[in-house]
């Protein structure tokens, strides 16, 4: 029997669902703005500018609070997408019927660090992840933030995370 | 009684967009500690099945309080800015009580302050999370002149 390939809309409709599900799940995510952009399994986290998410006035600038929950969001996200996207694609966690209520638990945050490399501008920020280990228990991910400029980051992280655990053992 | 310091130091943090979007309040300041505290929200919550506050928004509240314990250090120009900050999640806090952090600057030279804060809810004897930083010391206007 010749597999056919899937037709693309499924598998579009598939990852979206399921990165809509992790993304809307996060009620502080939603409040600051973030958003994901997929380029396959890539992801992009957006933060669209707001008055609300500026620390000094003066300045202005980004709150570092404000960038280190964007870093740290964007870092659990790519995490579970790495984490749940095989069971995805096989088809063994139903994305159609994900909501934030029916996900999988997500990894928590033992620890994150944020190194302010330049001053958070006033205007949308974006920031990408890259997991650098994920055993069963413990996972360790990286993440930079940047502005205009791809090659010149505001700002980076690193988090280690608790995997939840496996439901099957 | 307030020096001028620590009153300026309440002040800025008050006027702070962010700080007013998270409902942050100063309970103390002054000699290099800070005491700020933020309410529960549900707006702020990070796992909506368990209610528990987003570690994100601990973050903005870590901060606050290690810059205005900077701020208000007898050594210090009024401005600062974080370097780097390391949070450690100890436990989830409790949902629906306030989130309370108490930052100490514990040591600063002519560059650099360092500063270490605890958070705590309604259990005071468990720290919620804790965290480190380094934050940046001004080059005083005097020296340029």
């Amino acid at each position: 029997m010749s597999a056919r390939p899937e037709p693309v809309q499924m598998v579009k409709q598939r990852r979206d669902a399921t990165l809509r599900a992790l993304a809307e799940g996060i009620p502080y995510s939603n409040h600051l703005g973030i958003r994901f952009d997929r380029r396959g399994d890539e992801l992009t986290a957006i933060l669209t500018f707001d008055e609300k998410l500026i620390g000094n006035p003066m300045l202005p600038a980004l709150h570092g609070g404000v960038t280190a929950a964007f870093l740290e969001v964007c870092a659990v996200i790519q995490l579970s997408w790495s984490y749940l996207w095989t069971d995805i694609e096989s088809g063994r966690i139903d994305a159609a019927a994900l909501t934030p209520e029916t996900l999988p638990r997500l990894p928590k945050t033992i620890d994150f660090t944020v190194d302010y490399l330049r001053t958070g501008l006033p205007r949308d920020a974006y920031a990408r992840a890259r997991v650098n280990r994920s055993g069963r228990r413990y996972a360790s991910v990286h993440v930079e933030g940047w502005q205009d400029n791809r090659g010149r980051p505001f700002a980076q992280g690193t988090g280690h995370f608790l995997m939840p655990r496996r439901s099957d053992g | 009684m307030e020096d001028p310091k620590s009153r300026a130091a309440r002040q800025f943090i008050d006027a702070l967009p962010h700080c007013r979007d998270l409902g942050m309040s100063v309970v103390s300041v002054g000699e290099g500690e800070a005491v700020l505290e933020m309410p529960y929200d549900t707006r702020f919550v990070g796992d909506p099945k368990t209610g528990v506050i987003h570690g994100g928004a601990v973050s903005a509240l870590m901060d606050t309080s290690g810059g205005a314990a900077v701020m208000c250090h007898p050594d210090t120009p009024a401005v600062t800015a974080t370097l780097d900050l390391r949070i450690d999640y100890m436990r989830p806090a409790t949902p629906g009580h306030a989130i309370r952090a108490t930052a100490t600057c514990y040591h600063i030279t002519r560059s650099v302050a360092f500063v270490r804060a605890v958070a705590t809810d309604n259990d005071t004897e468990r720290p919620v999370a804790t965290a480190t930083g380094a934050f940046t010391v001004e080059a005083s206007r005097k020296a340029k002149a």
